[in-house]
């Protein structure tokens, strides 16, 4: 059977109809939708075990704090983590990447260097300009070049001895270029800079091995892997995280308190202040049971042929407008692209009524856009539950915009 | 959110409706695009939500504003609304230009603009306040 056919069944959401046709919801790389298994997780919680963790004595709260920490152990088993103490609940991954520019700018000195790329989405820049205009560091860039492809060479020599973190996305949200991370981590970790690899788009799509890949910190969010809002993942190797000073005080995160000092708490909550996103983390422990028993190389195939199919689909349409590479094995579950004669969000609006849900906009990557040369774009992305009927009907709609100007 | 659940529950927003006759024509062909040599002020905003800018030119005479023109890469309902806009000042007092509220707007597009697009027609009114506040400094 194929996956979509297994899966729907499971997402409650999709018996939804929009503007009196069914949902096709191709926006995943902005949420995706959550199958009963989560839902039903979440639920349970709040309705059998809820309390707070880790100093409750009660049953309630053992039996909250053995959910969330098994949450941590699924988690730490569905990246291929080697230890529990890598994994650190956050709000997402904006939460993460803020958490690290907090934690390790601390110790960068003026004239430090931070390396982005141009494909960022502004989560993975707006933190290092913080910080650079902070602490004086110098923020670098790595180009795009060809169909949306980091120029690796001008990584080379924007790479300095003064080079302390490299921050990089693993899969673009907009392009959905697979970037060659694990090249780039080795870099990095053989001239000893840090690297910090956003993982929001990959996760959801691709297996990843943190272990093997081995960078300082790969983050990623909840929300678009089937997993609620809330929630998010800072992995970060055991010996980075064990010299590294906390982000943030507060509860928890404190072995022993006096008026004018503290110890902090062991790994990983010392990085996870106040009460954590409880709920939302049984939900995730839920979302990565649920992709892991599909498995991800199973979902990886899956969403290729998708983005095969739209590529191959909208492709053949004059009017249409492609971006990044067009390649379905080197790409993400997500086809970025324009209408002539029509602005991304009247696009957008004009598709809904059709049902579609599809994002529209500079899709938080306003750099990107400028690099390319536009305002914005429409993009379609795709999750385990979308079917290749649905890219037809996509594409049908597409065709027929020109019908309306 | 109430609203979000009506859309879905009557199904009322229509193609006809998204895009009002009066949206479609002035985007389409809209009059008072372009560029105005030596204006008296000018303005330029982004709607952070979609990243379209509007910029609107205006030239002074007898104590308003004479012409106004507006530049934009805009979607249909912001363009639509800049366009109406720049009409509806053509030529009218400052203390007049001042008054036009979002709901003047509104009425003159003739259609239902949905919560999520409110600010397309927000902007080109900002942009306007912002053009119309540089008016003490110049006269």
């Amino acid at each position: 059977m194929s996956l979509a056919l297994q899966t729907r069944p499971d997402f409650p959401i999709l018996e939804r109809r929009v503007n009196g046709r069914p949902l096709i919801y191709l926006d995943s790389a902005a949420s995706s939708q959550k199958p009963r298994q989560v839902i039903e997780a979440v639920k349970l919680y709040y309705e059998r075990s809820h309390a707070n963790v880790h100093r409750s004595i009660h049953t309630l709260g053992e039996e909250a704090t053995a959910l969330l920490e098994t949450a941590r152990d699924s988690v730490k088993e569905f990246i291929g983590a080697e230890h529990r103490e890598e994994i650190v609940f956050t709000r997402g991954t904006t939460d993460a990447i803020n958490l690290v520019a907090q934690a390790v700018g601390r110790a960068f000195a003026p004239g430090d260097e931070v390396i982005v790329t141009e494909m960022e989405h502004h989560s993975n820049l707006i933190p290092w300009q913080i910080l650079a205009r902070d602490r004086s560091v110098k923020l670098k860039a790595v180009p795009i070049v060809a169909e949306g492809f980091l120029d690796l060479d001008a990584f080379d020599r924007l790479f300095t001895e003064r080079t302390r973190l490299v921050a990089l996305t693993h899969v673009s949200n907009v392009l959905g270029t697979i970037n060659p991370v694990g090249k780039i981590v080795a870099r990095c970790r053989r001239a000893g800079s840090l690297v910090l690899v956003d993982g929001a788009q990959a996760v959801p799509h691709l297996s990843v091995n943190v272990a093997r890949l081995a960078p300082d910190f790969y983050v990623f969010s909840g929300h678009k892997m089937l997993g609620p809002t809330g929630i998010g993942v800072l992995y970060g190797r055991r010996e980075v995280l064990e010299g590294l000073e906390p982000a943030w005080g507060g509860g928890e995160m404190i072995k022993e308190v006096w008026l004018d000092r503290a110890q902090w708490n062991e790994l990983p909550w010392r990085f996870e202040p106040g009460t954590p996103p409880i709920a939302p983390a049984v939900g995730l422990g839920a979302a990565v049971e649920y992709l892991g028993k599909l498995g991800m190389e199973r979902v990886l195939a899956h969403e290729q042929e998708l983005t095969r199919l739209c590529l191959d689909r909208l492709g053949a349409l004059e009017e249409v407008t492609l971006y990044g590479p067009r390649n379905p094995e080197i790409k993400g579950a997500v086809v970025a692209f324009n209408v002539k004669g029509w602005h991304p969000h009247d696009g957008a609006a004009l598709l809904d009524q059709d049902g579609i849900a599809v994002r529209a906009g500079h899709h938080c990557a306003m750099p990107l856009m400028r690099k390319l040369g536009i305002v914005g774009t429409l993009r379609a992305s795709f999750s385990v539950f979308n079917t290749p009927e649905e890219i037809e009907v996509l594409a049908r709609s597409v065709a027929n915009l020109k019908f309306q100007l | 959110m109430a609203w979000n659940l009506s859309f879905a529950v009557t199904g009322r927003y229509h193609r006809s409706v998204l895009y009002s006759s009066v949206i479609h024509e002035r985007f389409r062909r809209p009059r008072f695009r372009g560029e105005l040599p030596d204006p008296d002020a000018q303005f330029e905003d982004v709607n952070p939500l979609c990243g379209d800018r509007v910029r609107m030119a205006l030239t002074f005479g007898n104590g308003g504003i004479a012409q106004a023109r507006f530049l934009g890469d805009s979607c249909a309902i912001c363009t639509a609304a800049a366009d109406i806009l720049a009409e509806m000042v053509h030529g009218r007092a400052f203390s007049e230009a001042e008054k036009i509220g979002v709901s003047d707007l509104l009425s003159r597009l003739e259609a239902d603009i949905r919560p999520s697009r409110i600010k397309c027609v927000t902007l080109p009114l900002q942009v306007l306040k912002g053009a119309l506040g540089q008016v003490g400094s110049r006269t």
